[in-house]
Order: structure tokens, then sequence, then C-alpha cells
């Protein structure tokens, strides 16, 4: 083996050099949602990051649909910004076609069809879908970037999402513990598992952290709150 | 490299697709068009920094052929009306192109003659459409805009990327600068939330010696943009990186 070592000059190169182009950029970012009886909690954390650039600190990942719906995004935010405009635009449709706000499981429906209808050029998002359904109880509606949906009742996305998922399971879940009592949780009580759960986060992913801003939707309408994260 | 035998005569392999007979073989189409060129004529950072009343956008006047320092004079800090400061980092032949678009925007605007401008945010929307569009379609504008605007009283400060990323805050810089110049910022920004006009210049000029002394693509002549709530849009320039080299000598190890 030669102990030589070649030097490499991009810049002296003579060649050619083809500049690849990626259309999706990972810019990150954790939604986590948990449902209740009579409400729902979404909370998104506020970092914008790509690679090892922090883009801002204060990015808003929560969109508001409609008085009982909430949406949280995370991965390529291009196609975020892009999904929730013609989403917002959907929803002004539907309201003066229809003269009544879309529900929640129809917002729902729409969406998982909007993926879908890029399923060859995907949005690279993770959605989480959040709301009340008709009879008032909470509900989490989660996506792959194609459209697959599922119904469920707490549900971590985002580059944070195979860390936390597992924890939401145990804790709101009550999956392999023994001797445990199914009981609906309370919103205090998943006010701070989201809090608790996006600290761990903002340790393990470089990903997640600076702050997270969280959406209480009740019968009463959508309430914000703010919680600081590690800012490193 | 082990392969079973087809499943039946004709028949596909495990784990292959089965060729139906008969089928026409697949023309290519040629009709096809390649994109995603490289980036030519290209210019480096930008740093733009939010204070009281306004913005301060700098960026130098280089445009380089690779590591070639080919064009030394092209503004890429603009005014687009008296809101908007445009600037852009990237290719210059894309910079140019979307140039010339807004200026035919502001002009059938003036022409209206209704007394409404484009403002800071419906540029930055724009802008944002527009680059998500070219990326959709694999042929992408190799830029990195920042918008600096005025807009109800209050500055605004955003940045779109070439894929369309977008995002607004207090202080962005772009290229090299993110690197460099946005850490400088952001600690300037811990230790005093709310810059004054001359407080902010300094730490913009201050980022932009650093980055010439770290960016060997780089140029000591720059411009400044400013836009004020009160003074409006000025582009100074070019001006002149202050230059120290004088504990160069004293840099080893490289």
């Amino acid at each position: 083996m030669s102990l030589v070592v070649k030097p490499n000059f991009p810049d002296y190169q003579t060649a050619p050099v083809q500049r690849g182009f990626n259309p999706y950029a990972d810019n990150g970012g954790s939604v986590v949602a948990i449902a209740g009886d009579d409400f729902v909690i979404i909370g998104a954390d506020t970092r914008l990051s790509a690679g090892f650039s922090i883009y801002t600190r204060e990015q808003n990942k929560l969109f508001p649909l409609s008085s009982t719906t909430v949406l949280g995004c995370s991965g390529c935010w291009c196609d975020t910004l892009t999904l929730t405009r013609i989403l917002k635009s959907r929803m002004q449709m539907y309201q003066q076609e229809h003269n009544k706000t879309m529900s929640t499981t129809a917002c729902a429906q729409m969406l998982s069809t909007m993926l879908y209808y890029k399923r060859f050029f995907p949005y690279y998002i993770s959605n989480v879908l959040v709301g009340l359904d008709n009879d008032g109880k909470g509900v989490v509606y989660s996506y792959d970037p194609i459209g697959h949906c599922e119904k469920r009742t707490h549900r971590a996305g985002g580059s944070a999402g195979a860390l936390l998922q597992p924890l939401l399971d145990n804790q709101i879940g009550k999956k392999n513990m023994l001797n445990v009592k199914e009981e609906p949780v309370s919103q205090q009580r998943a006010l701070s598992i989201i809090k608790d759960v996006f600290i761990s986060a903002a340790e393990r992913d470089i990903y997640t952290g600076d702050s997270i801003l969280i959406n209480i939707i009740t019968k009463d309408g959508i309430k914000e709150e703010t919680f600081q994260l590690r800012k490193d | 490299m082990f392969s079973a035998p087809p499943f039946w005569q004709n028949g596909p392999a495990p784990g292959s697709f089965y060729d139906f007979p008969n089928m026409q073989p697949q023309v290519q189409p040629n009709d096809f068009r390649q994109h995603t060129q490289s980036p030519v004529t290209t210019s480096t950072s930008l740093v733009a920094v939010t204070y009281d009343k306004g913005i301060i956008i700098a960026g130098d006047l280089l445009a380089s052929y690779g590591s070639l320092a080919r064009y030394r004079n092209c503004p890429r800090i603009v005014k687009v009306n008296n809101n908007i400061i445009l600037g852009s980092s990237g290719d210059y032949a894309d910079f140019q192109y979307v140039q010339n678009f807004i200026e035919q925007k502001v002009i059938s605007d003036e022409c209206l003659d209704d007394g409404i401008t484009l403002k800071p945010k419906s540029l930055y929307c724009w802008l944002t459409r527009i680059l998500y569009n070219r990326r959709s379609k694999m042929d992408p504008l190799w830029n990195n805009f920042i918008v600096a605007g005025i807009q109800d009283g209050e500055p605004f400060l955003g940045t779109v990327d070439k894929q369309g990323t977008a995002y607004s805050d207090k202080i962005i810089c772009t290229g090299y600068g993110a690197h460099i110049a946005t850490p400088m910022l952001r600690d300037a920004l811990d230790n005093k939330p709310q810059l004054t006009q001359a407080e902010a210049r300094a730490q913009v000029e201050r980022c932009m010696e650093v980055l010439y002394y770290r960016d060997a693509r780089s140029f000591p002549k720059y411009q400044l943009g400013i836009i004020d709530a009160d003074q409006g849009v000025s582009i100074e320039g070019p001006l002149q990186v202050a230059q120290n080299w004088s504990v160069a000598h004293s840099i080893k190890g490289y």
C-alpha cells in the first residue's frame, strides 16, 4: 500500500464537473400530537435548518386550517410552503362553494388525496393533522409523503419522530407495561408529556430545538403556547 | 451471481418481472431536454441584518468564473422601488434574468398610476413561487435572493433559495457568510437585541472584513444597501473593505 496521499485540488481540475441538483432539502423539525376526549394538542419545534446550518430559530410549522383543525409539517420546507398554500386556498374554495367550513375528517381525506396526486414527485413532508371531529372528540391523522393516512391518538413525526414515537406509545398508549388501566389522557398530562418529549428530542436530535409552538384545540378554539428549548 | 431458473418456460425468474410476449420494444424519447446546468458566473456571500428602523445589506461586486475573479464590477444589491431592496448571490445571469422580470413588474405597477406599489412581502412570496416552479421543472434559477424592505412601517427581511426554501429572520446571510457572518451577527444581536443604524453598519462592515479574509471568492470592493423607515432606500458604494494584514505573518499551520 502506498503511503503517498494523492493531492486533491478541485479548483484546478480541468475536467468539466456536473453539478447535481437536488430538488429536495431536509430542513428538519419535529411535530408531536396527542388527542384526548375533548381536546387535541399539537406541538412543533421552531428550528429551521439544513445540514449543520440553522436557517432560523423562530419558524412556525403549525398551520391552522380552520377553527378546529391544525396541520403540523416537517421535512422539506419548500414543499411545506407550497402544500400549505394550496391547502389554504382549497379550504377557502370549499367554504365559498358550500357555505360551511370543512370538517377535520374531510380535511384529513383531502390532504391524503392531495399528497397522492403528487405520487411520482412527492411533497417530502411528514404531515400530522389534528383537530376535533364532528362529535367534538380529539383526533390525530398522520401521513407519509405520498398520502398514506392513519388515524391515531398520538403521533410523533419529523426528524425526531423515530426517537419519540416509542416514548409516546409507552406513556400515552400504555404499551409494554404491566398492570396499567386504560384511561383517557388529561389535557394537563398531554401538555406536560409534549414538553418533556421535546426536551428529550432537543438533547439527541440536532434538527430539533430552539423552542416549541404548541396549539391546544378545544371546543372554545385554538390556544397558542410557546416553550423554550436548548438553542445549541 | 446466483440466479434461479424461471418458474415456467419463458416465464419470470424469482424476483424479476414477466416479459409479455409480442410487446413492441420500448422506444426512448428523442425530444428530451437536459436541465440542471451548473452555475457559471457566480457571486458569493450576502450579509443582511435588521436594526431598529430598517435593514442593512452588503455584498461584494465580484462575479467569478469558478476560482477566477472574472468581473469585478457587478452590482447585485439593487433598489426595486422605494420600499424594497433586492440582493442576490449565486449565478449572476439568473439574477439578471429575474431582475429584468422585476423591473418590468415595477414599470407595469407605475403605469397603472394608482399609487399602489409592490410590497416587500409580495415580492418575497412571488420569488418563492418563481423559484419553486423552476426547481419543480428540475431547471432551477441558481440563486439565493434576499428581500429587504419596509412594510407597514416595520422592517422585513426574507430569503429564498434555488429550491424555493424561504424564511424570514432578523439576520440573513447567504453562501460562505451563512457560516462566518451569521454567528457573528447572532452574537451581536444576543448582546443587544435592537441595534441602531450605526451599530448595524459597524457589524456588517466587520462581517465583510472577516469574509474578505476568509472567503477565497470574495472581493474588497462592495456595496451597502440601507433601507430605513424614515430615510428610505440608499445604495452606497463601491466601498472598500478596511484591510489589516499586519497579523497575517503570525498565522501559521495552514
